[in-house]
């Protein structure tokens, strides 16, 4: 199991943790297409390598949170 | 039978003094204690264990180790024991596995005459057809399979699991391993030490009065040194990501997976010697040398009388010596470093002659092989490592790709003398343990949990590893002849040439395709000499055709272990006694336990609509909201529009995620001018939370709202019916019940049957007239029963969940998740009425932009079959011909109207009131239904819900004192049998419990003295928790009755927004003291609880059991055990009394106890 490090925390067990989604910004709901909305809710980068990650710390602070993970060796660190 | 025990041997494990007796096949033996159970048959003089896997052919000895894949045996209830390695102990029964009718005359033995049969794919190729006659071939080969025998009686243990947090884990405890502990241990690190074996040592414990020597200095620095924890038979099963690994315990067949969080990773596990394959080395009395010193010099059993060796290094010629001396007669050795070879062992059933290669034949009922070894690298494959063959060596040694948590000691890092090996494993345990120190101190200098600066790691350079030699080593695998490759499978080499021919030419296929290295040995012995016979049938090298994958895990563990004690956290009303006494019919509904009917759902949904009745609608979520800005959040979360409740009002409301499917439903009524309480459905409390939070912390970071979750600080109660009006007036002091005072829709605040702040809402999910009542929890259960004893002239009566699911069918109220589903937008359940595009956004308000654009998706629809009688099961479709255009999402039959009722998905130009659709019933009948005008079958127009009657309100009766009642009770089983009792959980959950939210790092923070992380004792004995970021929680004793005001001014501090919300009742707490608490802990929390990480005052939230408990580590100073730790722990109310099993399970091992209440004094001084 990997270990997620919490900023508020610290290093914990990835089980106590969900996983949000890819850094993706909410359009402006009243201008977007729903091609942009829906690639927003739908579609993911899922790239190989560094990524931006949201995260939520269920089981610890109750705190959303920012960090980067590298996808092939799950090395992780705070989000900059 | 002559006895094979030697006189006393230097490095014997066993204890001569003492004798023990079991069986074996029906015949008594003895033992001694630290004989192996093999190795006691062999003293007795047993050469044969098992019959081979395919072919049935006898077996013997061969490792003498765990790994030996003949000696596998039935012990008592206990299948597939590893013989030689489980020590024989008084009374057992062993007897040998898949043989029939006896060991001795085995008549699957056939299948050594059909052998050239039983080819390799064998299965695949004959019982692929024809596919009927499976079920057939599946009975008869399950007769000839591999296994032993399981009991239908076999006792039903609870394996528990641990979790560990060394710095540094040693797989290992050969001299490498240990000498690499010690550097390690001596640097300051924490050290787990695990070795597969009965005692540390490897093959040392094998060797000279040198060797025994040096064994004997090293385990007693061992036993000197505190800081190494060592597993004696134990394994290491694999190595994760994030260095988490999972190890086995084992005690007498009994196993316990230990999660260890390891700083490094130090893999010692020494060299596996290989078998040679040649014509008959699978008969009795052909062994390793490994297995031949062990025997001699471990067990004191002479092996056999006369013997050959066949050596090509220098522990074949150690056996020799110890041959010797064991009064073997050593008629031959053949030295392949000089060409020489054994080309056939000879004999049936067991060996009786060795043929060589220059044609000699020499009688010999012993043929000791050392041809070689195989360096087990799989903990570093699991790392990522890729192992690399060197031809010089003759083995795969590791590859240069190790991350910065694994280091590689002893034989799988290279060869040397044993000082050269203990010098390498010296400056490795002393990286390791620089690594892991550093790697410590960078994870303390972020805690919250500390004081101070974090620690200084000692700033040592890294200090550079020289590598250890490879010596020489003739490459010997297979010899002139063919032979069993994989002992465990029955695969010989002439096998893998016949597949190669067949096109299996890749390591991996062939792996699957023959079953090489799938058996028990699961490649430890035969991989190389697999690989070896492929690269030879295929004309490649070694190196092209590479190895199979080793892949956790390591040994085999039981499922048991892997399971461990289930946790599957159940939450509890505080009612759920009640529902007991009546008889309820339990539901487990997501973690909850509810009433499902107390014995006559329809007789329940009668009473309600006829007088009155009561339902525990307790895991309804509740979320308390407080803030200026909550309005516009409600906005935000809801698709109607909030900005104009008043105060005192309720609004039903719906929310939808981001992509327009409604998501969950429920009212929210104004309790004051910035405080709101919302309601969700019961299975979405967890996640409506979750959802506002994401909202406030991401989207919306500056507004002004905190989030406190209630759900079980209430115990809610529905009281519903015509007469429920009669029933509240009861027992309600200060609240006016009448029409005009607090009619349909309304929020009211008050006392209720002698219990101060409750909340009353006048909502109606029955349909009927309704009051939900949300009493702090404590006295949930004095207020049901007041409600039950003062509504009997009234014919109250509890109903349960099939009762209330009836009535809110006929009155038409659709549950999210029931009558929708993951695709269902809010216009497709119906609620075009709630909806408000007009307001500029809300969750979810693009995609309903462009669905009422679009008109598209089912519709929620009424609807009744035409025949009254028939019921049609929930999701049956609804068809035109073939085409299925909706479904029936909800059905009952209605004990109002005496007919079913339905709701239903309907494509949209369908769902027009009057339409008759068919309803396809799963028996292939079709039924007309009908298409009602509303939703609701029972008073569409709402006059019930608004009802208003004639019958007096009142007077309010005397209820008697209201009795408090703790979440926690003692267990009906005994626990805490065991002497002395080492740790004691006393119930805290009376205690005050103010939450305070403010911005973190603040004023108020500074006001309370304590920040998150920490917790600290006021000037009044209260003990104030940084129990979240901008987040505190106070405890009190009762006693301590100012405790809620004096909080309440000490944050009120000007220019900051603060909420102060009192969670006396949403929370079970309880104190887990005395010298094994943090050992009980260990077992179900993950967190390090030792001194650095989690400090006297540290305060943290984690997942214990599987439930999200905050900790708090507060020590008892008491005089007469000085430094008892001890921790409060404290979850969501309906979650404690799981909590509580499970932790007194967890502590049963050490003897625990139950306090129902503390004496003397709760909070800890």
């Amino acid at each position: 199991m990997i270990e997620l490090p919490c900023p508020w925390c610290g290093p914990r067990g990835v089980s106590e943790f969900r996983y949000v989604g890819e850094g993706a910004t909410r359009p402006d709901p009243a201008t977007a297409t729903p091609q942009e909305w829906r690639a927003y809710l739908y579609l993911h980068e899922n790239a190989r390598g560094w990524v931006r990650e949201n995260w939520y710390h269920t089981a610890g602070c109750r705190r959303f949170f920012k960090l980067e993970r590298e996808t092939e060796s799950n090395e992780t660190r705070a989000a900059t | 039978m002559t006895s094979h025990r030697l006189t006393r041997q230097q490095g014997e494990v066993i204890d001569r003094a003492r004798t023990i007796a079991f069986t074996w096949n029906g015949r008594n033996v003895t033992a001694h204690p630290g004989d192996t159970i093999v190795s006691a048959l062999a003293a007795a003089g047993e050469r044969v264990f098992s019959r081979s896997f395919k072919y049935h052919r006898p077996r013997g000895l061969l490792t003498a180790s765990y790994h030996d894949p003949g000696t596998i045996l039935q012990v008592d209830d206990e299948p597939n024991v590893r013989a030689a390695h489980r020590l024989a102990t008084p009374g057992i029964a062993v007897s040998s596995q898949n043989t029939w009718p006896s060991l001795k005359l085995d008549v699957k033995a056939v299948n050594q005459v059909v052998g050239r049969f039983l080819a390799p794919g064998f299965y695949y190729k004959t019982f692929i057809q024809p596919e009927r006659l499976w079920p057939v071939y599946e009975k008869v080969l399950a007769r000839f399979a591999h296994a032993g025998r399981i009991s239908g009686n076999a006792p039903h243990l609870q394996s528990h699991k641990r979790f560990a947090h060394p710095d540094v884990l040693v797989a290992g405890g050969g001299p490498a391993g240990i000498t690499a502990a010690l550097a390690a241990a001596r640097a300051g690190a924490r050290v787990m030490l695990v070795e597969e074996e009965h005692q540390l040592g490897g093959h040392l414990r094998w060797g000279g009065s040198a060797e025994l020597a040096r064994l004997a200095e090293l385990r007693a620095a061992v036993a000197a040194e505190p800081g190494i924890e060592v597993l004696f038979d134990s394994a290491v099963l694999g190595r994760y990501d994030g260095n988490w690994i999972a190890v086995v315990e084992r005690e007498h067949g009994h196993e316990r997976l230990v999660k260890a969080r390891a700083g490094t990773l130090v893999v010692a596990p020494g060299l596996i010697e290989r078998p040679y394959v040649f014509a008959g080395n699978d008969l009795p009395g052909v062994m390793l040398s490994t297995a031949a010193r062990r025997l001699i010099n471990l067990y004191a059993v002479r092996p056999g009388d006369r013997a050959v060796v066949l050596t090509a290094n220098a522990d074949g010629d150690a056996v020799v010596a110890d041959l010797r001396r064991a009064g073997v007669d050593v008629a031959r050795i053949v030295d392949a470093r000089r060409g020489e070879d054994v080309v056939r062992a000879h004999g049936r059933g067991r060996l009786r002659a060795v043929e060589l290669a220059d044609g000699r034949r020499i009688e010999a009922d012993l043929l000791v092989t050392a041809t070689g070894w195989t360096a087990p690298t799989a903990l570093v494959n699991q790392a990522g490592d890729r192992p690399v063959y060197v031809p010089r060596a003759a083995r795969f040694v590791p590859g240069r790709d190790l991350p910065e948590s694994v280091l590689v000691a002893g034989g799988l890092a290279g060869d040397g003398s044993l000082d050269e090996l203990c010098g390498h494993a010296d400056a490795v345990g002393g990286e390791a343990a620089r690594r892991a120190l550093a790697h410590r101190a960078r994870k303390l200098s972020v805690l919250p949990t500390r004081t101070g600066p974090a620690p200084e790691p000692a700033q040592r350079d890294a200090s550079p590893i020289a590598a250890l030699p490879l010596d020489e080593h003739p490459e010997l695998f297979r010899g002139r002849t063919h032979g069993i490759v994989d002992f465990s499978e029955d695969v010989s080499s002439a096998d893998i040439f016949t597949a190669a021919k067949e096109g299996y030419d890749s390591v991996e296929l062939l792996k699957r395709y023959t079953t090489a290295t799938m058996g028990p040995a699961q490649g430890k012995l035969e991989t190389v000499n697999t690989v070896e016979v492929l690269a030879e049938a295929t004309g490649s090298t070694i190196a092209e055709t590479g190895t199979t994958t080793w892949r956790p895990v390591h040994v085999p563990v039981t499922l048991g272990a892997l399971a461990g004690r289930i946790s599957e956290p159940v939450r509890r009303s505080p009612m759920q006694a009640a529902h007991e006494r009546l008889g309820a019919r339990p539901l487990v509904a997501g973690q909850w336990i509810r009433p499902d009917h107390y014995g006559d759902p329809v007789a329940e949904a009668r009473a309600v609509r006829e007088s009155v009745g009561i339902i525990d609608v307790t895991p309804i979520g509740k979320l308390d909201l407080r803030g200026p800005d909550v309005a516009q959040l409600l906005n935000l979360l809801y698709v109607n529009k909030w900005s104009k409740l008043a105060v005192g009002r309720v609004r039903y409301g719906v929310m939808c995620a981001e992509d327009g499917v409604v998501f969950d439903d429920g009212v929210t009524g104004r309790l004051g001018e910035d405080h709101y309480l919302m309601s969700t459905t019961s299975s979405g409390a967890a996640a409506v939370w979750e959802w506002v939070e994401n909202w406030l912390q991401t989207e919306r970071p500056q507004w002004k709202v905190h989030v406190t979750p209630l759900t079980t600080a209430y115990a809610s109660i529905n009281v519903a019916g015509p007469r429920s009006r009669e029933l509240v007036g009861r027992l309600v002091e200060d609240v006016d019940l009448a029409e005009d005072a607090f009619g349909y829709m309304n929020v009211r605040t008050g006392r209720l049957a002698g219990v101060d702040g409750c909340v009353l809402w006048r909502i109606g999910f029955t349909g009927e007239l309704s009051y939900e009542l949300h009493v702090p929890a404590g006295y949930g259960l004095h207020v049901w029963e007041a409600l039950l004893e003062h509504g009997a002239d009234l014919g109250v009566r509890p109903f349960g969940v099939e009762a209330q699911r009836i009535l809110r069918l006929e009155k038409g109220h659709f549950i999210v998740g029931q009558d929708t589903d993951g695709l269902t937008r809010a216009f497709s359940a119906g609620l075009d009425w709630a909806v408000k595009l007009d307001k500029d956004d809300f969750a979810g308000r693009p995609e309903l932009v462009w669905q009422e654009k679009s008109g598209g998706g089912p519709r929620l629809v009424g609807l009744q079959p035409v025949d009254g009688s028939v019921v049609p099961p929930e999701a049956s479709q609804i068809v035109i011909d073939e085409r299925i255009v909706g479904r029936v999402t909800s059905s009952r039959m209605s004990p109002t109207l005496r007919r079913s009722v339905c709701l239903a998905q309907l494509d949209a130009p369908l769902a027009v009131p009057g339409t008759e659709v068919t309803v396809l019933l799963p028996d292939g009948r079709r039924v007309p239904a009908r298409v009602t005008e509303h939703h609701a079958h029972v008073d569409p127009e709402g006059n019930r819900l608004r009802g208003t009657s004639d019958e007096p309100v009142g007077p309010v009766r005397e209820t008697g004192t209201a009795t408090l009642r703790s979440p926690l009770e003692a267990p009906t089983r005994a626990v805490g049998s065991a002497a002395p009792c080492e740790a004691t959980v006393t119930d805290l959950s009376h205690l005050t419990k103010v939450h305070v939210r403010a911005p973190h790092g603040g004023a108020v923070g500074a006001a309370l003295g304590i920040a998150f992380g920490r917790a600290v004792r006021d000037e009044h004995g209260a003990l104030v928790v940084g129990s979240g970021p901008g987040e505190w929680l106070v405890l009190a004793e009762p006693t301590d009755v100012g405790a809620a005001e004096r909080v309440a001014a000490k944050v009120d501090v000007p220019d900051e927004f603060v909420s102060v919300v009192d969670l006396t009742h949403g929370r079970a707490m309880l104190r887990i003291a005395g010298p094994r608490a943090a050992d009980v802990l260990a077992k179900v929390c993950a967190i390090d609880l030792s001194d650095d990480v989690t400090p006297d005052g540290a305060a943290l939230r984690t997942s214990i059991a599987k439930v999200v408990t905050d900790l708090v580590r507060t020590d008892l100073a008491r005089t007469d055990l000085p430094g008892e730790r001890g921790f409060v722990l404290h979850c969501e109310r309906s979650s404690g009394q799981y909590l509580l099993d499970a932790l007194l399970d967890a502590g049963e091992e050490f003897g625990i106890q139950f306090d129902s209440r503390s004496d003397d004094g709760a909070l800890p001084e």
